[in-house]
């Protein structure tokens, strides 16, 4: 008898050898911690109206402000300090990433797995609109649906969603077609067992490997189209300042030197995405010899 | 005869499934396969409660097909299958549980995902035959039942060797309590000397539990070994059927002598220690099957007659029939060797 | 003594993988006479086919030689760069694969991937390439070749698929042939046609065969000699009659009793009771002492191979000795 381990002991066991995985996978950790904490840790509350002075917009860092304490990373122009307004971004940003990601895949998995164990019709109506929603940018729709329905979070959700579950339906439909054709699943309808049971037990455990990968990928790409539309001014409302928002607001000061208020958001912004994507990477690269062997 | 299973007259055709633009491009005259397989031809067979019987032929006799057929898997063209009077589907779907399958590949026949004790108890606790809390013990006997010890019911199918994985399936198929068994190229996959425990597992369980079993697998020596009749097939039809020893001793078609023939046998004790002939030609593609008898361009007997008429199955004696329009030269043949 | 055409000493590979040293071959060694066809018979995990692979330099990382000679011709292969390796491989020892869909190129035409294998060793002009390749299409028996040379191997059949491997293996009149299991993915019937066809081949061009396969009744028709494998070592070996007639070492005769052919109809088969041990943590000394009933103290340490007369076996108890008192 081999390997006593069960396959999730296996999976990391083997994540944990590749050092920058696993560098990328603390930094997507520590990222969600600050942002769960950003209320707690925060030297100043960057939605407090009230707390905001004008005197301070655009300190350099180092600054102590009005409040008393020192701005590490400087003020923007309304007089946030910058380092809240970071870590109250980050939140937002992995708030939504998550959310729109997790709809996504929801919605995506279950149409690309009704149609490849349905067929017929059903399947080439499905994979049509599938096709047809992939050739449109993703940026394009979501700018669609947000001048649609106006600015908010649940708007701005939903835009994503629309942007994103095509590309989790195709990825189901691959994994669920190639499965589909498999022993285990005639052996199982051969009972016989509803397909329901047959989709529910069968199919979709096994087809869970790419859409994770998939899923990484995608909240990473969730997050960076929310930071543009609010870059374009399109995202959330100006009183809840997202990450590319912020940027936004440090534009027109990039040319006269005062360039903290758009590098480190940005900087912040970056880390979070290549983090995500190196770990999303490194599940896709483990995947795969497995289903080599 | 007690006729137990019944498989009547069953074709299947498998069409050529194309799409739209795949259908526009053969309008068009591109290069696309359009035809469909005639992977099962007109076969009717009965079998006894208890018998086993062996199903054997070369890549695209149909054999697999008309296995899945009988196991309610695929639902033919064509005809319909019986247990014991009760039909096998109904309305497109498959009606009993008195009929299972054991896979040819055991690698890809258990989920990779789940316990190996939930792969067995899935079904019987679906259809009633255990409960959820039983379920534990039920596959524990089971699992005792096939030769695997049952602290293994936790274990994943990764973590078994490729005859112990075999007998998972078979505990799967048998935790079912079927009537019937149908038996894909079960040893197929696996090494010699597991093969023989495999076959002597088949063996006893089919005894003990007076199985009635389709065994379907191209390695003529498994067959002759385990089953009580055999059925040859050739591009989908069967060309010949009648007890082992009658078949595989005195062969009444001229295919079913040159496939026997053409297997190298080890014969210890004579003075050429391997002996085997080789046939002529290929199998013909299903796709465009000769016309009259499908075996008549390879056929040492074949007359004109064989090129324009398919020949129908003839009762040689009692449990063995024949399809050819020369088997009583064949059999003449045979004698004389 | 007329020199071996291949002598293999004490071949030895292993895969340094994440769970472990494998020791897929573990001192493997015996000698093949030119035009000699030998059977190298062994079931999964034997190591059979990584034997053959390391023949040839095909073993990939986490797998290499570790120690051993393998001398083609006189020359050391082991030793070789790859460059130098390269040269011979195809020209001197080539290999026919398992799976002939694998074997060919999909994108290419059977013409166009000869002429590629026979550039590869002599360049020879296209209307030369064309008519050595035809010329061993045909000899390998397939019908009109010459136009068969512009059809994409998707349009052959399996057994035709095959004869094309193996009409490339021949290309260079190579002294050595390795046939990694040829026949065991193709019909009973082409099987049948493929063997009659090797055996007519290899007397007629004298290149001798390492033919690797798990059925014994299929490697019999074909070889002179016969070497057992078994976790990696050959445990018997012999002129393949003397053999199969009298085995000495259980597992051979464990393997052939197996057999279905040599049991009455519905009687249980002899069994070889367990499974293959795992390659990872093979336990000291004999490899086969879990499973054998001969075992006694003395398999407690490894056997040697016994050596008389072109015939050997790795046991302490072999059969046709009466089982030795325990140590």
């Amino acid at each position: 008898m081999s390997d006593e381990r069960t396959p999730l002991n296996r999976f990391w066991a083997e994540f944990r050898e590749n050092k920058i995985g696993l560098v990328a996978l603390v930094v997507v950790v520590v990222t969600i911690l600050l942002a769960l904490f950003a209320s707690i840790i925060s030297p100043q509350d960057p939605y407090d109206l009230a707390k905001l002075s004008l005197m301070d917009s655009r300190r350099p860092p180092g600054f102590v402000g009005s409040g008393g304490y020192t701005h590490l990373l400087g003020t923007d122009p309304q007089g946030r300090d910058l380092l809240s307004a970071i870590f109250y971004g980050l939140r937002i940003s992995i708030q939504i990433g998550l959310a729109a990601g997790l709809v996504s895949l929801t919605i995506g998995t279950a149409l690309g797995i009704t149609a490849a164990y349905v067929g017929g019709r059903i399947e080439a109506l499905i994979m049509r609109l599938i096709d047809l929603q992939l050739s449109f940018p993703a940026i394009l729709l979501a700018l669609v649906i947000v001048a649609l329905l106006g600015q908010g979070k649940v708007q701005l959700i939903s835009a994503l969603v629309a942007a994103q579950y095509a590309y989790f339906a195709r990825t189901a439909y691959g994994a669920a077609k190639a499965e589909r054709g498999k022993d285990y699943i005639e052996a199982a309808l051969a009972t016989p067992l509803s397909g329901r049971l047959v989709v529910m037990r069968h199919l979709l455990p096994n087809c869970m490997p790419p859409l994770i990968v998939v899923a990484t990928v995608q909240i990473a790409n969730s997050i960076s189209l929310e930071a543009t539309l609010s870059f374009l001014g399109l995202g959330l409302p100006v009183t809840e300042p997202s990450l590319g928002m912020l940027i936004a607001n440090g534009f027109p000061y990039m040319m006269s030197g005062r360039y903290w208020i758009s590098v480190y958001p940005g900087i912040s912004l970056i880390i979070l995405i290549v983090a995500i994507n190196v770990v999303g990477d490194q599940v896709r690269d483990q995947f795969n010899p497995r289903l080599r062997k | 005869m007690n006729i137990f299973l019944h498989i009547d007259n069953i074709s299947h055709i498998f069409k050529a499934n194309l799409t739209a633009g795949e259908r526009i491009a053969a309008k068009l005259g591109a290069k696309v396969e359009t035809r469909s397989v005639r992977a099962v031809s007109d076969v009717t067979l009965s079998v006894r409660k208890g018998e086993t019987l062996g199903l054997v032929g070369e890549s695209g006799c149909g054999k697999s097909t008309l296995g899945r057929v009988i196991a309610g898997i695929l639902l033919p063209t064509t005809g319909k299958v019986a247990i014991d009077g009760a039909p096998v589907m109904e309305n497109r779907h498959k009606v009993t549980t008195r009929v299972q399958t054991v896979f040819q590949d055991p690698f890809a026949s258990l989920d990779p995902r789940m316990k190996v004790g939930d792969i067995v108890s899935e079904g019987p606790i679906a259809h009633g035959l255990t409960t959820k809390p039983e379920a534990r013990k039920y596959v524990a006997r089971w699992f005792e039942r096939v030769g695997l010890d049952p602290v293994w019911v936790d274990r994943y199918p990764h973590q078994f060797s490729g005859g112990q994985r075999q007998r998972i399936a078979i505990a799967r198929a048998l935790a079912m309590q079927p009537d019937v068994l149908i038996c894909d190229e079960p040893v197929a996959s696996l090494d010699v000397s597991i093969q023989a425990q495999i076959i002597n597992l088949f063996l006893e369980l089919t005894r003990d539990l007076e199985l009635t079993c389709v065994f379907i697998s191209h390695d003529l020596s498994v067959v002759q070994h385990v089953s009580d009749r055999v059925a040859v097939m050739y591009l989908g039809r069967i060309v010949e059927l009648g007890p082992v020893a009658q078949v595989f001793g005195k062969p009444a078609h001229p295919y079913t002598a040159a496939l026997f023939g053409s297997v190298p046998k080890l014969v210890l004790d004579a003075d050429e220690l391997v002996q085997f002939n080789s046939i002529e030609g290929e199998v013909p593609s299903p796709l465009s099957p000769p016309s009259g008898c499908y075996y008549h361009p390879r056929c040492p007997l074949a007359t004109a007659l064989c090129g324009t008429s398919q020949p129908v199955s003839q009762k040689v004696s009692d449990l063995r029939t024949v399809a050819c329009h020369h088997y009583k030269k064949q059999l003449a043949e045979v004698l004389s060797d | 003594m007329i020199e071996p055409i291949l002598s293999v000493k004490n071949l030895t590979t292993h895969f340094f993988t994440r769970a472990g040293v494998v020791k897929a071959v573990d001192g493997v060694s015996f000698d093949l006479a030119k035009g000699e066809i030998m059977g190298l018979v062994g079931e999964s995990g034997s190591g059979k086919t990584v034997t053959g692979f390391s023949l040839l330099g095909l073993v990939d990382a986490p797998g290499r030689i570790v120690k051993g000679s393998v001398k083609l011709n006189g020359t050391e292969l082991t030793t070789l760069s790859g460059n130098e390796l390269r040269s011979r491989r195809g020209r001197e020892i080539s290999m026919i694969f398992q799976d002939p869909i694998s074997t060919l190129n999909p994108m290419l035409t059977i013409g166009q991937q000869m002429k590629l294998a026979i550039d590869a060793h002599e360049p020879l002009s296209v209307r030369a390439s064309e008519a050595r390749a035809t010329e061993l299409l045909t000899q390998v028996g397939i019908p009109s070749a010459k136009a068969r040379l512009r059809t994409y191997p998707h349009e052959f059949s399996g057994g035709m698929r095959q004869r094309v491997a193996i009409a490339i293996a021949l290309l260079h009149r190579p002294a050595v042939i390795v046939a990694d299991e040829p026949t065991t993915a193709l019909d009973v019937s082409i099987q049948a046609q493929i063997l009659f066809q090797m055996r007519d081949l290899a007397r007629e061009t004298g290149t001798a065969m390492i033919w690797i396969s798990h059925d014994l009744a299929v490697v019999s028709s074909l070889a002179s000699k016969l070497a057992v494998m078994y976790a990696g070592r050959i445990v018997e070996e012999g002129r393949t009659a003397t053999l199969l007639r009298a085995p000495r070492h259980p597992y051979t005769a464990g393997l052939i009793a197996s057999l279905p052919a040599a049991a009455k109809p519905g009687t249980p088969l002899t069994q070889i009771p367990g499974i293959t041990p795992s390659l990872l943590s093979m336990p000291p000394g004999c490899p086969f002492a879990p499973r054998c009933d001969r075992v006694t103290g003395r398999c407690e340490a490894e056997p040697e191979m016994t050596l008389q007369n072109s015939r050997g076996w790795r046991c302490f108890h072999p059969i046709g000795q009466l089982a030795e008192a325990p140590v």
